[in-house]
């Protein structure tokens, strides 16, 4: 039998490289595509500030790169190390858009980026504006891939358990690529990641307009960014709001448990904008409610009801139950009956087989599982539910906030104010840190919400992880906890270094240091100290 | 044609072709990434000082990332053809896997950092970094191919959980460690062409030294392998199984393990020998050439020592992959531990489509970045390089 404490070591050292790893990713996405943009630009104009743009945050673009792709490793053989029985259970589907992805993807993004970096005395101005959007594109499509990945574990379509393999085979390639979950976590994931690119730039010029230096290099980054940041956020909300609705019709628990809803109210239903959920009580203490607004995001109906978690326990029961006479019929097959009556009873029910394997935790043999057992195990299909209804709200609350800044920036930057406006400009950098925080509360909300699972409905989390000893995953926990903060820290005190030396760090002689004093008022009219 | 479509789209064509797919891979990883881990290994010694150091670490700069996808396709690749394997190999393996991803996690980091800030001491640290990432999993990477060749204590239960029985200690026996060797001095070998081939004065002059004491090592460890394969090492035998076309289900046949069983392919099947001969003949022309001064063609003759190298390794394991020792009727084989038959044709159809693109704009990438990296180029380009 598996451990208590190895799975919940698994569990802890995925979700903290994981999390590692998308300190990094948003950046890589949201800044490929702004310095696509930027470099866009330099050759519409033939203007050399833009050129310098592309290299100067090209080089912050590249420190945050290294430690992407550092982190990234790790997670294309955690599966294998740590997760080896979902990847058994799953891998037939599973493995496949992450093969696609390093094919497809990966591999672009990685072959030119070297030749961004180095290429620029080898191409032509067009060529490598080329492969400057090829960088892009690469990094955009990884994500896509990886979200199809992702948004299967979500929402499992297109595939059946084999008896004969012991694992889930794919039926449908088309429905994993097409699968509705993934498209919108993919349209919603790289908004935010846009966000970031745009949000890091703009806090970094706001501050060198503060400091009063590199005015027109600042000037026209801050505009670039902004005009960027307010499509970028306004896609995030917007579709955000649409992965609301398919969690509506796909991934009710998440949602009932996201919104606190622990009873079923008549449609639409109403939006608790604040309160306090208990777990033990299934009920939320003090809360606020705005009437009929949660009804109309969940399900864009005012007809259709929102389930709350009460009820869905008790499905869950009977899904249970159903899954267990699938689980019966497996045993049946295992045991040599081997006829199509068999097989028919399994797959009858075989949606519901994962529902019979939350049971192994209490009963290892599934079938005797007791009253009490089967009612425990319908009860353990609900998450925590104060971790995400807080998260979820500081998510969206920190996005409102971005949405204002991006806002005003382009108010301001319309009518040529923004550079004077130093109340904007603090609060442009005093939100630095909140795409982050939004991403990772995000991807805290989707990867907690599906708990007990690791494939919503299929695979329980406590199945999935490898037979190995506490002592194996605490050596590599500890392991990467120590590697990655001091490879962070390593990271932001070389982004802050090179943050303050500004585009005086490309050693062209144009900006501020570099002349004993700020910039000069053009940058053509420079000269080499 | 139709009957062609059919035969080759057949369960049992598509898991040879994939089997052949997941060898191409590796063979790309080591022909690519493989100089970029040969040239790490070398970095410390080949370099005297730190500009020689930044000649040595701008030649593989600009190309070591899109090299090192290799690997990571390489991963994907047996997650999605092979998902068994992904999964016992890497938990069993765990320790020394853990360890190669700390040492890889250097490289990135290592190539980005480096120069970015000018203390010495930072920069020292940077190449020892650099040369971890580059040996240890050079090292591995054998050390796991031994273990493959000589069986892994590993078995299923009724569910297919895998048990790993074996510790990180149990890898590291002579065989496995002589494979590590082996693996080890072919990519410095590999590195050591390349950076005669786009470096020049005193560096040039010093890997081409290192050439000729790579290939001799390298002869010798792989010579050695051989004869201690042939010999000593227990072969493993398909006694029955469910056929090439049944479900993948690794606990449906018998294997035997049997002393003659390695001999007894060659035997059978004479041209396998290519493979070993390719890696004699490979190291032995890219000695000569590194030695007569022409390492471009040097460096096709190392790629061929290294596919022939690792087609060795498959030739001897076929039809099996991962052997069981302790329970060898668990062990993993081309025909029960891929993925279904939908999965092999849709991964089938993408990697025709795309491997083509990837090596047409490798290619071209290659060319544009081609020619020697010298220290007057470092020292004009100070902030620009590596």
């Amino acid at each position: 039998m598996i451990s208590e404490t190895l799975i919940e070591l698994s569990r802890l050292q995925f979700a903290l490289t994981a999390m590692y790893h998308f300190l990094f990713v948003p950046l890589t996405l949201g800044l490929s595509f702004l310095l696509a943009i930027m470099e866009s630009v330099y050759v519409m104009t033939g203007k050399t500030v833009y050129q310098d743009m592309v290299r100067f945050w090209g080089k912050l673009f590249g420190i945050n790169f290294a430690l992407g792709v550092a982190t990234g490793i790790t997670m294309e053989f955690q599966f294998g190390t740590n997760w080896a029985y979902y990847s058994h259970y799953v891998g037939d589907i599973f493995g496949t858009p992450l093969a696609i992805e390093g094919l497809m993807a990966f591999f672009l993004e990685s072959t030119f980026i070297g030749l961004f970096f180095f290429g620029w005395d080898r191409l032509s101005k067009v060529q490598h504006l080329v492969v400057t959007w090829l960088v892009a594109l690469g990094s955009n499509l990884s994500a896509l891939w990886i979200l199809i990945a992702n948004g299967w574990m979500q929402n499992p379509v297109g595939t059946v358990f084999n008896p004969e393999t012991m694992r889930m085979e794919m039926t449908s390639f088309g429905e994993l690529l097409f699968n509705p979950v993934a498209q919108v976590k993919f349209v919603h994931t790289v908004s935010a990641g846009y966000v970031t690119g745009a949000v890091f730039v703009l806090a970094i010029s706001a501050w060198y307009l503060l400091k009063g230096r590199d005015l027109s290099f600042a000037r026209r980054s801050f505009a670039i960014a902004t005009a960027f940041g307010l499509a970028s956020t306004l896609s995030v909300i917007t579709l955000g709001d649409e992965s609301g609705y398919e969690l509506g019709d796909v991934q009710k628990v998440k949602l009932a448990a996201i919104e606190a809803m622990w009873e079923t109210e008549p449609a639409p239903a109403s939006f608790t904008l604040f309160g306090f959920p208990d777990d033990e009580t299934m009920t939320t203490e003090r809360q606020l409610r705005i009437p009929y607004l949660l009804g109309l995001i969940a399900t864009r109906s005012i007809d259709t009801p929102v389930v709350g978690l009460k009820e869905l326990i008790i499905r869950n029961e009977a899904r249970v139950r159903r899954g267990m006479k699938s689980y019966a019929a497996l045993e049946q097959w295992r045991a040599g009956a081997r006829d199509d009556a068999t097989r028919a009873q399994l797959l009858e029910a075989h949606d519901d087989l994962g529902y019979a394997l939350l049971l192994k935790r209490y009963a290892p043999r599934v079938l005797d599982a007791s009253e009490e057992q089967i009612k425990q195990a319908a009860r353990d299909t609900i998450p925590k539910v104060a971790p995400l209804f807080w998260s979820f709200r500081l998510m969206v609350g920190f996005g409102m906030w971005m949405l204002l800044l991006f806002a005003l920036s382009f108010y301001y930057c319309a009518r040529r104010q923004a550079g004077h406006k130093r109340w904007l400009l603090w609060a442009a950098v005093c939100s630095l840190p909140l795409p982050w925080l939004s991403s990772e509360l995000g991807w805290f909300v989707a990867e907690y919400g599906r708990q007990p699972w690791t494939v919503s409905g299929m695979l329980p989390t406590r199945l999935s992880t490898s037979t190995l000893s506490v002592g194996q995953v605490t050596f590599s926990l500890s392991g990467f906890v120590l590697f990655y903060s001091a490879l962070l820290i390593v990271e932001l005190f070389l982004m802050i270094k090179y943050a303050r030396l500004g585009p005086s760090s490309l050693g062209t002689g144009r900006y501020h240091f570099e002349n004993g004093g700020p910039a000069p008022a053009t940058p053509h009219a420079a000269t080499l100290p | 044609m139709a009957d062609f479509f059919a035969f080759l789209l057949s369960y049992e064509t598509l898991r040879v072709i994939w089997w052949l797919f997941i060898g191409i891979l590796l063979i790309g990883f080591a022909i690519t990434d493989g100089f970029d881990l040969g040239v790490g290994t070398l970095l410390p010694f080949l370099g005297r000082n730190d500009e020689e150091r930044r000649v040595i670490i701008n030649v593989v700069g600009p190309t070591w990332e899109g090299n090192q996808v290799w690997f990571i396709l390489g991963g994907g690749a047996v997650f999605a053809a092979w998902p068994p394997v992904y999964a016992t190999a890497f938990s069993g393996f765990f320790i020394a896997l853990i360890l190669t991803l700390f040492a890889m996690i250097l490289r990135p980091v290592g190539f980005d950092y480096r120069s970015k800030l000018p203390n010495p001491s930072w920069r020292k640290f940077w190449d020892w970094g650099l040369f971890v990432g580059g040996a240890v999993p050079a090292l591995v990477f054998g050390v796991a191919f031994g273990n493959l060749l000589l069986g892994v204590p590993f078995h299923f239960d009724a569910d297919l959980r895998a048990y790993y029985t074996g510790g990180f200690l149990g890898l590291l026996n002579p065989f496995g460690l002589l494979a590590g060797i082996v693996s080890l001095s072919m990519l410095v070998m590999h590195g050591a062409v390349y950076l005669q081939l786009r470096t020049e004065g005193e560096i040039q002059q010093r890997a081409r030294w290192t050439v000729t004491l790579a290939t001799l090592l390298f002869l010798v460890a792989f010579a050695l392998a051989g004869v201690w394969m042939l010999f000593w090492v227990d072969g493993y035998r398909l006694e029955s199984f469910a056929g090439t076309a049944a479900p993948s289900n690794p606990l449906a046949k018998t294997v035997v393990r049997d002393n003659g069983a390695l001999l007894a392919r060659y035997a059978q099947y004479p041209w396998m020998l290519v493979a070993p001969c390719m890696g004699f003949g490979g190291a032995i022309l890219a000695w000569l050439s590194s030695l007569s001064r022409r390492p471009g063609f040097g460096f096709i003759a190392s790629s061929l020592a290294l596919a022939g190298v690792i087609l060795t390794a498959g030739f001897s394991l076929f039809p099996f992959i991962m052997p069981s020792s302790s329970d060898p009727n668990s062990s993993l084989t081309v025909w029960d531990a891929t993925s279904s038959h939908l999965t092999l044709k849709w991964m089938f159809g993408v990697t025709l489509v795309f491997l083509p693109i990837v090596l047409a704009y490798t290619t071209w990438v290659f060319g544009k970045l081609r020619g020697t990296v010298t220290v007057a180029q470092v020292r004009a380009a100070d902030k620009v390089m590596y």
